[in-house]
């Protein structure tokens, strides 16, 4: 799919962009699925900058033994509110309905979404659901304090708000369900003539495995939800042990899906890294079929392995042996994509402009994120390990790590894209290294404190931890220093007045051919695909 | 009902200009949907399975207090709104839209007489104590309790997806009024009726495992 192998290059050039209407109503009531990311991308932003503020905080009260600036109750409020925001209203959704809307149509060579009506809906049913759970801070006895995954019969018995938070969960995966089913649509019926299979690139590949998963697991944690709401209004009794119920199923229906889930955080960043990864290398990607497998296979084996949140829980050795045994088999589709990124980089022309830099920090971070997983997965060390600072410091290798930096990564990659502007590159740099340097200061020590036996979730810690916590919490600052010059900058450079080419980074994959920002209809004429994904034409690669 | 005389329209392939229409993309769509409803339900029969491995006596028990009859009916009730739904789409393709009304009005009503059966049914646990987290039910053994909030659980789910049937499909009706479901573009229809009979098949393996579990 080489550019100069599709007829429309310069066609749509003249065309208004998508942004050409103005007004909050054609905003508000758009079915344009480029106009719907960047609604998700608003929300989603001012969703992530709420969550990192609880986590500053947290850190803060961590920074001195002893409360230091709130009460041990605000600390558990903080905590789940963080996790809640982080997980389902940034992580989960993120790359999918961000990125995944804007781009998948365009890069499969389609004007539209499937079901573009469906995908506004799944966008208000996402504030919805946000609304809901955020107004669980001030109606009802306070926020809920059982941290993110509502372990029941704790979730059932605490006087907080659990009720409303839940059902607004509740509404963001029906959301999410209708995003996965209308992306698998999409890419089954609106490929473009020429687009089979085996030339879609990799990002929409990695979203129709995430979709998959979307639409498979997505149900088990509604109805999960659900029963929480009907325990704690009715009490039916399914999960709470008063009555008869078992609180270890409520586990298990929660992991069935929150642990898949995991995969819906971390599908789409790798695919989003897989276009970064070839376009500055210059180079076409290393074993672009072992990478689609491996989405599949992801998606597959990672539906499988959810008890081993569990193995201190209480679940016979027969099933601990054998979810310990999955838990290592999904390292390995993971490992593949690791060594393809990497063999691409392997006699490239490697640039190393931001969303690059950002990409492979992601490799780095998410190989760290990963193999410290692989620890949890063996039984023995799961045991000394389990509800430490270590399991905190895994899934933000992993969840940040990974989906954060490949979330950023894309950003950088697609902004000129999206927005037809330009950040300032010298600014980029400088954050991406302050968010580099904190991160692993934050979350490697986190992981040094959890080895040492720090458990999670507790307002204050013995003067054995205190010098681990000093250096998090400096980690933190540094960290969101960084964060919070990368906004400035992205926010700025929408005001500088540039004009940005179809295609500022040499990209080869259909959404380069259409020009920054996209026309309203995307393509005046359906690009036909006569080549593979990522097929670099030589002459390409030389300077302008 | 006879063969049909016409032959059915065929799948209508997208002739009009600048009107976007995927017959096969909608129908992926609604059965992606079927799919997350059979898991949602998925997690309530996970449930019902472990909990009945568990207490299989008290459940055999709890079991036999439901009514029997009203179960039946409202099995028969059900699947006779399915045919109905089927010949309501068969109707519209062969361009019947006054007859393509009646037979969605009448799964309509079948909707409704299942609804009020079970209320029926619903108010005479109640008026027995039997309602969850009554003390009349806490003072039976923990496998009783589980077998009724289970019961009014999934058949409350259940009954709310009928309600929601009802409601779609009286759009659905307006739809056909306004000729907005025509012979050559019924998928809204045929979708309806996929949701309709999931409702259907989900009703026919609740009636074994609650009816006839004694």
């Amino acid at each position: 799919m080489s550019i100069s192998a599709s007829p429309v290059a310069e066609a749509p050039a003249n065309e208004p962009s998508f942004y050409a209407r103005k007004g909050i109503a054609s905003w508000l009531l758009t079915t344009d699925h480029k106009r719907i990311g960047i609604l998700y991308l608003g929300s989603m932003m001012t969703f992530f900058l709420v969550g990192m503020t609880f986590g500053v905080f947290m850190r803060l009260e961590q920074l001195t033994m002893g409360p230091t600036i709130m009460k041990p109750t605000t600390y558990n409020a903080l905590f789940t509110l963080h996790g809640v925001m982080m997980i389902f209203l940034f992580v989960i959704p993120g790359l999918s309905a961000v990125f995944g809307n804007f781009l998948l149509p365009i890069m499969i060579g389609a004007k539209d979404v499937a079901f573009p009506r469906l995908n506004l809906l799944s966008w208000y049913l996402f504030i919805s659901g946000a609304a809901v759970s955020l107004s669980s801070l001030f109606t009802g006895r306070g926020p809920p304090d059982t941290g993110w995954s509502f372990y029941v019969p704790y979730s059932l018995r605490t006087g907080t708000n659990v009720t409303m938070a839940v059902f607004g969960v509740f509404l963001i995966g029906f959301s999410s369900i209708i995003t996965g089913l209308n992306f698998i649509t999409t890419m089954h019926r609106l490929r473009t003539k020429g687009m089979n299979w085996m030339r879609v690139p990799l990002f929409p590949w990695a979203l129709y495995a995430t979709a998959w998963v979307q639409v498979l697991a997505t149900p088990i944690l509604g109805i999960t939800l659900l029963l929480v709401v009907l325990e704690r209004v009715f009490h039916l009794g399914i999960f709470d042990p008063s009555i008869g119920g078992d609180p270890i199923l409520y586990q298990h229906l929660f992991w069935t899906y929150s642990h898949p889930a995991v995969y819906i955080m971390i599908l789409p960043a790798m695919g989003a890294i897989s276009e970064i990864i070839p376009t500055f290398a210059h180079r076409t990607i290393f074993g672009y079929k072992a990478i689609v497998l491996s989405s599949m296979g992801i998606a597959a084996i990672g539906s499988l392995v959810w008890a081993h949140h569990m193995f201190t829980s209480g679940m016979s050795e027969v099933a601990i042996v054998v979810f310990s045994l999955l838990t290592f088999l999904v390292a390995i589709p993971s490992a593949i994509k690791v060594f393809n990124w990497v063999a691409t980089l392997y006699k490239g022309s490697v640039e190393l402009r931001s969303p690059m830099l950002f990409a492979l920090a992601f490799i780095f971070l998410f190989s760290i994120g990963g193999l410290t997983g692989l620890f949890q997965g063996a039984l023995a060390i799961n045991v000394h390990i389990h509800d430490t600072y270590f399991i905190v410091g895994h899934f933000h290798y992993v969840m940040f790590g990974g989906t954060g930096f490949a979330f950023f990564a894309a950003l950088h990659y697609w902004y000129p894209k999206m927005f037809g502007r330009m950040y300032s590159e010298r600014t980029a740099i400088v954050a991406f290294v302050l968010i580099f340097i904190g991160f692993n200061l934050l979350y490697f020590t986190f992981l040094v404190l959890g080895l040492q036996g720090m458990p999670r979730r507790y307002y204050d810690h013995l003067p054995r931890f205190h010098t681990g916590h000093i250096w998090a919490t400096i980690g933190s600052w540094i960290m969101v220093a960084g964060l919070l010059l990368m906004v400035i900058n992205l926010v700025r450079g929408l005001f500088r007045k540039t004009t940005i080419p179809a295609n500022p980074w040499g990209g080869v994959t259909l959404e380069w051919t259409v020009s920054s920002p996209p026309p309203t209809e995307n393509f005046d004429v359906l690009p036909v695909i006569s080549e593979p994904a990522y097929t670099f034409n030589p002459v390409a690669k030389e300077p302008a | 009902m006879s063969a049909p005389a016409e032959p059915l329209a065929a799948e209508p392939a997208g002739e009009h200009v600048g009107e976007h229409r995927d017959y096969a993309g909608a129908k992926l769509g609604m059965w992606l949907f079927v799919f997350t409803e059979l898991i949602l339900f998925g997690g309530l029969f996970v449930a019902y399975g472990m909990y009945r491995s568990m207490h299989a006596h008290d459940f055999h028990k709890a079991s036999g207090e439901l009514n029997l009859v009203l179960g039946v009916i409202n099995t028969v009730v059900l699947l006779t709104s399915s045919l109905t739904m089927v010949l309501s789409i068969v109707a519209i393709r062969l361009q019947r839209k006054v007859q393509s009304m009646f037979f969605l009005a009448c799964t309509m009503l079948l909707g409704a007489v299942f609804l009020v059966n079970k209320f029926f049914e619903w108010r005479a646990k109640f008026h027995h104590g039997i309602f969850p987290g009554s003390d009349h039910l806490m003072a039976r053994p923990p496998g009783e309790r589980l077998f009724f909030g289970l019961y009014f659980g999934m058949t409350g789910l259940h009954g709310l997806h009928v309600t929601i049937g009802v409601v779609v499909m009286s759009v659905m009706l307006a739809f056909l009024a306004r000729d907005k479901i025509r012979h050559n573009d019924f998928i809204k229809l045929e979708n309806t009726g996929l949701y309709w009979h999931l409702v259907d098949v989900i009703w026919i393996f609740l009636l074994p495992l609650f009816y006839l579990a004694a």
